[in-house]
């Protein structure tokens, strides 16, 4: 039985052999997947590497419904490619969308018309691009402490992509909106296993459904989107979570009554007044809990895994910051578990939705080195030193903690 | 009750993708109440589940994730079979 030390000695060892600090994927994939550090003990034990159609080798969580992270060698690059990217599905029956015969349903008692739109019909409409990160809610929910139950995601249920599509205003502008109209609700062509299963239905404030960055996208990174991330059209929702994400979008509905169901309430909650997020749903807010909205100002480590061997003396370490769309203002790096810290360099900038990449030099001291992250944003919010506590572990930005061993 | 979910589980074999027939084998740990949450819990997703989400939840835990799946999810599960598979959980995958 593989235990969690061995992973990390195996990936431990694929750096010393790598040298430069790069992981060994054969060697680190031959003992298992690489899991992040902290994840339940069950998921150490059952993770593995395997690809889907499509697909690069991803660490599996779960085959039904599909569930599969990104290992930290995909997130090194701001851009992260197709068949890196993560997926992760709530309902395992997942048809294989014939784009020749796609439709989405727009229309809705908010709305003043109804139409359907074939993908050619999106196609006609003008195009935005826009380069912006989507991460699950749940990101990190395996790193709560204590553990919470759900899928046990690490640090790789997330990805970055230049998306093409439609502006979401400009479809809802040929059915025309009623004044009442408060949100817009989505569904996809994926559903349940169980017909008593609620469908996974989600919707947006009338304001964010509008906003110019909203898309219908039926590119990502200049190709069509991969079966397992929404063919032949999803949502793009930059700035926030990937729950509003709607993969295989088939319906576009405007509501003037709050949306109901399961994945809008319990789902998908937050305590009200824990953390600093600006973007507010009110429409589904009640006294204790609000719908998730904007991802938090968060970084991670991507050149270096916890434990790695590195070289005593100058070392570099680089990783990505991303945030709910104000932009990446600044990234710092302690190598002294958090006593002193020093500016990070920003690297290329592909807009304020998307990975920004970062890299700073270390002074590693022979023995054990606690290297440390934390980015800011434009509005001034940084990341916590302790984790938040939340019964469905959302939000997990607890500045990330390293052992580097020099030698 | 385990004859409809058998039938529920080949329905949406048809469609799903990646198909069903590939879906990688689950062993999970030998004990009273496994072939009732093969069969029960098995019908609408990868046992790997329950792995995944272990060893952390205690038997109260347990009990709420299969009540979860009844109320929330609305799987046809009996008082009977929904109490022999929350103690196998707890029993197995338990704190």
């Amino acid at each position: 039985m593989l235990t969690r030390r061995s992973v990390l000695g195996t990936v431990g060892a694929g750096l010393a052999l790598a040298g430069s600090g790069w992981p060994k994927l054969a060697d680190s994939r031959a003992a298992g997947a690489p899991v992040s550090p902290g994840v339940p003990g069950g998921v150490v034990e059952s993770a593995t590497m395997e690809a889907l159609p499509g697909k690069k080798p991803l660490i599996r969580l779960a085959y039904r419904p599909p569930n599969y992270e990104s290992p930290l060698d995909y997130l090194r690059t701001p851009i992260t490619p197709n068949d890196e990217f993560f997926i992760r599905y709530h309902l395992s029956d997942i048809p294989d969308v014939d784009a020749a015969t796609y439709k989405i349903a727009v229309g809705g008692d908010g709305a003043n018309g109804q139409t359907e739109l074939t993908l050619d019909d999106l196609k006609k409409l003008p195009a935005s691009e826009i380069v912006a990160v989507n991460q699950c809610s749940g990101n990190r929910r395996g790193l709560s402490t204590p553990h919470v139950a759900g899928v046990e995601w690490g640090f790789g249920a997330m990805g970055c992509a230049r998306w093409k599509g439609a502006r979401l205003k400009d479809v809802l502008a040929m059915v025309g909106l009623k004044p009442e109209a408060i949100e817009i609700a989505f569904n996809g062509a994926d559903g349940p296993a169980f017909d008593k299963t609620p469908d996974f239905i989600k919707s947006l404030p009338l304001w964010r459904a509008v906003d110019e960055s909203t898309l219908i996208a039926y590119e990502m990174n200049g190709a069509p989107l991969p079966h397992f991330n929404g063919y032949p059209a999803r949502l793009i929702v930059p700035g926030w979570t990937g729950t509003y994400w709607m993969k295989h979008l088939i319906s576009v509905t405007a509501l003037t009554k709050p949306q109901g169901g399961f994945w809008m309430n319990p789902a998908y909650r937050i305590p009200v007044g824990m953390f600093p997020v600006v973007a507010r749903f009110v429409s589904q807010e009640n006294a204790t809990s609000t719908p998730i909205t904007e991802i938090v100002v968060n970084s991670l480590i991507t050149s270096h895994t916890d434990g790695a061997k590195v070289k005593a003396g100058n070392n570099t370490v680089s990783g990505l910051a991303w945030d709910g769309g104000y932009g990446i203002t600044g990234v710092e790096g302690s190598i002294d578990g958090g006593k002193t810290w020093s500016a990070a360099t920003l690297g290329e900038d592909l807009g304020r939705y998307a990975f920004r990449p970062w890299s700073f030099q270390l002074k590693a001291k022979r023995g054990k080195n606690t290297a440390m992250i934390s980015a800011t944003n434009k509005i001034g919010q940084t990341q916590t030193a302790a984790l938040l506590f939340n019964p469905a572990g959302y939000h997990n930005n607890v500045m990330q903690n390293i052992t580097l061993n020099a030698a | 009750m385990r004859t409809i979910v058998f039938a529920v589980f080949a329905a949406a074999a048809l469609v799903a993708l990646p198909a069903l027939a590939d879906e990688p084998t689950i062993q999970l740990k030998p004990g009273p109440g496994l072939d009732k949450v093969e069969g029960n819990c098995g019908a609408c997703h990868s046992l790997v589940y329950i792995q995944m989400n272990s060893p952390f939840l205690n038997a109260a835990g347990w009990n709420a994730e299969v009540t979860k799946m009844i109320k929330a999810f609305g799987a046809p599960i009996s008082d009977t079979d929904a109490k022999d598979i929350a103690a196998y959980l707890a029993a197995n995958y338990g704190t």
